[in-house]
């Protein structure tokens, strides 16, 4: 008890300020940013996966371990921000910048009128109409011509701009400039979220998730506070779908699959759903997934079957071991404690 | 004409009322909504295309497949849920964990199955014929395997029905999912009563697969679709009742015919989508839950 009380004290008095936290963000940003010079197009290309990922996950954590409510649709709502954005850029001609915003405004809208619907709903209920809204939403796609059906539209925004490129110097290609584009995003969210949560709105989330009843009594406006949380949370969703769409290039409905959605709640539940921090690592491992198991499908002999599955096995099996034996994130202390405890 | 949109409603609503089934089994049992029905079901239909495909006998494989899916209920119980109980129970996890373990399982599934089988289609026929029957010129919408899909159902509720009045086994499961503590006071082994609900709606599951399959095709994500009807379906009879999943499901199938029928099959599931958002926002108990159940 003791000791907990203790930690709490050191935690709290290791809590850095909005500004040195920004100031930390950006060396560490730039640091990746001149680390992009130094490797493969590959590697750009997964560097920018793994900050949309980071943003993603994030947006399930804040939903997730901050307020307590489940969203197995997310993927779904990535999707809104992806065609809104695509829609924008290609039929109302928006600059690229504007189109992104564009998607996170209907993404965010979407999120509050969703939130509202299901601030009643609890555990298994929210999770189970926001599978319904995974699976049915996609089909929107072939009911309007706008959308595209199947092909979908195209959101190509071209190469990087001439000021960045003049900045930079050397070669600058397309994976690169998506790297330099989706990294800076992803950290000014984290630094946005960081900052959200430990304001008095985050403790409200956090208050409502541990005792609804005592946080009413306090003042808190439950629902008000779930509600906000759930836009929040898909306003992140759709601002890394709009950069997805970016990357990809164009945005179908095959692009933002059931899949999709079960993979973020992958990623939050191994970065620690509790823990913000536990992000990159969830984005990190999400990336590496595919690459993991493509090395280990050539070693079992290649056949399509494997190729096909593994990924999708590797994944759901870090999912249930990380649940049962680390079920607060993928920490290597968490990890030793669980083992020790396992042979004790 | 509406006559035939009724059949078709009346068909696929007993399906989606056999999901429903499975889903309240072992929600009344473990308080979970279990996502990984639709996996446990579509590989026990697998092991009864398997074993058609050795035998060339539907009749056959359906009896294994159905006593594959209970006994695959049953080890999902034992090894991952009884684990869980006693694991995760702190922090933010605790309350998401048995959901997203089940999620963690319908992935799985889906891809041993890929592994096994592949991804492609598969065939999995029965002897009776997908035509509809014919009324002198008029041929209806209504096939042999329809009026087999409708009976199944019929006779699987039936069994549940008897079940849960008549015996000791329906009196144990009935109060180990109502008082576990008191149940288990009473003498009731209520771990192994869950372990047999759970066995009883992964059979109900193999039940819809093997018969739902025959209209259609096989593959490893072909029956996840009826996973959210079945789950809205549910949702409609307030998650805890038998009855109330039976009639939810037809009453959803039914509804789904003529959405299909008369606006158009892209917006369907987007109409199940609305249906459960607005029973939830009307009747959040259901049309047939208790009042209490939802803290439960």
């Amino acid at each position: 008890m003791v000791f907990s009380v203790t930690k709490r004290v050191a935690m709290h008095s290791a809590r850095l300020t909005p500004l040195k936290r920004a100031l930390l963000l950006a060396v560490f940003g730039l640091l990746l940013l001149l680390l992009s010079n130094q490797v493969d197009e590959l590697r750009s290309y997964q560097g920018a996966q793994v900050a949309i990922y980071a943003i993603a996950i994030s947006s399930i954590i804040v939903l997730t371990g901050f307020s307590g409510q489940i969203s197995l649709g997310h993927g779904a709502v990535m999707a809104i921000g992806g065609y809104a954005s695509a829609l924008a850029f290609t039929l109302w001609n928006f600059p690229w910048e504007f189109a992104l915003m564009f998607g996170t405004v209907v993404g965010t809208i979407f999120g509050c009128v969703l939130g509202i619907a299901s601030a009643r709903l609890q555990g298994p209920y929210l999770a189970g109409t926001t599978l319904a809204l995974a699976v049915g939403l996609p089909s929107l796609a072939n009911q309007f011509k706008v959308l595209g059906g199947e092909q979908g539209i195209s959101f190509d925004i071209g190469d990087a701009p001439a000021w960045l490129r003049q900045m930079v110097g050397g070669e600058f290609t397309q994976y690169k400039w998506f790297f330099w584009l989706a990294t800076p995003v992803a950290i000014v969210t984290f630094w946005f979220i960081t900052n959200l949560l430990q304001s008095n709105v985050g403790r409200s989330w956090r208050a409502a998730r541990n005792h609804p009843v005592a946080a009413g009594l306090a003042g808190i406006n439950v629902a008000r506070a779930k509600i906000l949380a759930f836009t929040v949370s898909s306003s992140l969703a759709s601002l890394a779908g709009g950069l997805f769409a970016v990357m990809l290039g164009l945005v179908t409905p095959m692009a933002f699959p059931l899949s999709l959605s079960f993979l973020l709640v992958t990623g939050a539940v191994i970065a620690g759903v509790g823990n913000l921090a536990g992000i990159i690592l969830g984005a990190l491992v999400l990336v590496s997934i595919p690459e993991l198991s493509g090395t280990l499908a050539t070693y079992l002999g290649n056949s399509q079957k494997v190729t096909a599955n593994l990924p999708g096995l590797v994944a759901s099996l870090l999912l249930i071991v990380v649940v049962i034996f680390a079920p607060n994130g993928l920490r290597p202390t968490a990890l030793w404690k669980a083992f020790r405890q396992f042979y004790k | 004409m509406i006559i035939n949109t009724l059949l078709i409603g009346v068909s696929s609503g007993a399906i989606y009322a056999l999901m429903a089934l499975a889903l309240v089994l072992v929600w009344r049992s473990t308080r979970v909504v279990n996502f990984a029905q639709a996996g446990q079901a579509v590989l026990s239909t697998y092991i009864g295309y398997e074993t058609m495909a050795r035998t060339h006998n539907y009749w056959l494989s359906v009896p294994i497949a159905i006593f594959f899916g209970a006994l695959l209920a049953a080890i999902v119980d034992v090894l991952f849920m009884r684990v869980l109980a006693r694991r995760a129970q702190q922090g933010p996890i605790a309350e998401i964990a048995p959901v997203i373990t089940t999620l963690g399982l319908l992935g799985l599934i889906h891809s041993l199955i890929g592994l096994i089988w592949g991804n492609t289609f598969v065939q999995y026929t029965s002897p009776l014929s997908g035509k509809g029957f014919t009324f002198g010129t008029h041929v209806i919408p209504f096939s042999p395997q329809n009026l087999l899909i409708v009976l199944t159902a019929t006779g699987v509720m039936a069994i549940f029905a008897a079940i849960f009045t008549f015996t000791d086994l329906g009196l144990s499961l009935r109060a180990a999912s109502f008082q576990p503590e008191i149940a288990r006071l009473a003498g009731i082994k209520v771990d192994r009563v869950r372990t047999v609900g759970w066995a009883f709606a992964g059979a109900t599951g193999a039940v819809a697969g093997v018969v739902i399959t025959p209209t259609s095709y096989l593959s490893p994500n072909s029956l996840d679709l009826l996973l959210v009807t079945g789950f809205v379906a549910a949702v409609i009879g307030g998650l805890e009742s038998l009855i109330g999943a039976v009639v939810g499901g037809v009453v959803l199938g039914i509804g789904f015919a003529f959405i299909l029928q008369y606006i158009g099959p892209s917006v369907t599931f987007l109409a199940g989508f609305i249906i459960l958002m607005v029973v939830q926002l009307v009747k959040p108990h259901g049309f047939f839950g208790h009042k209490t159940s939802r803290h439960a």
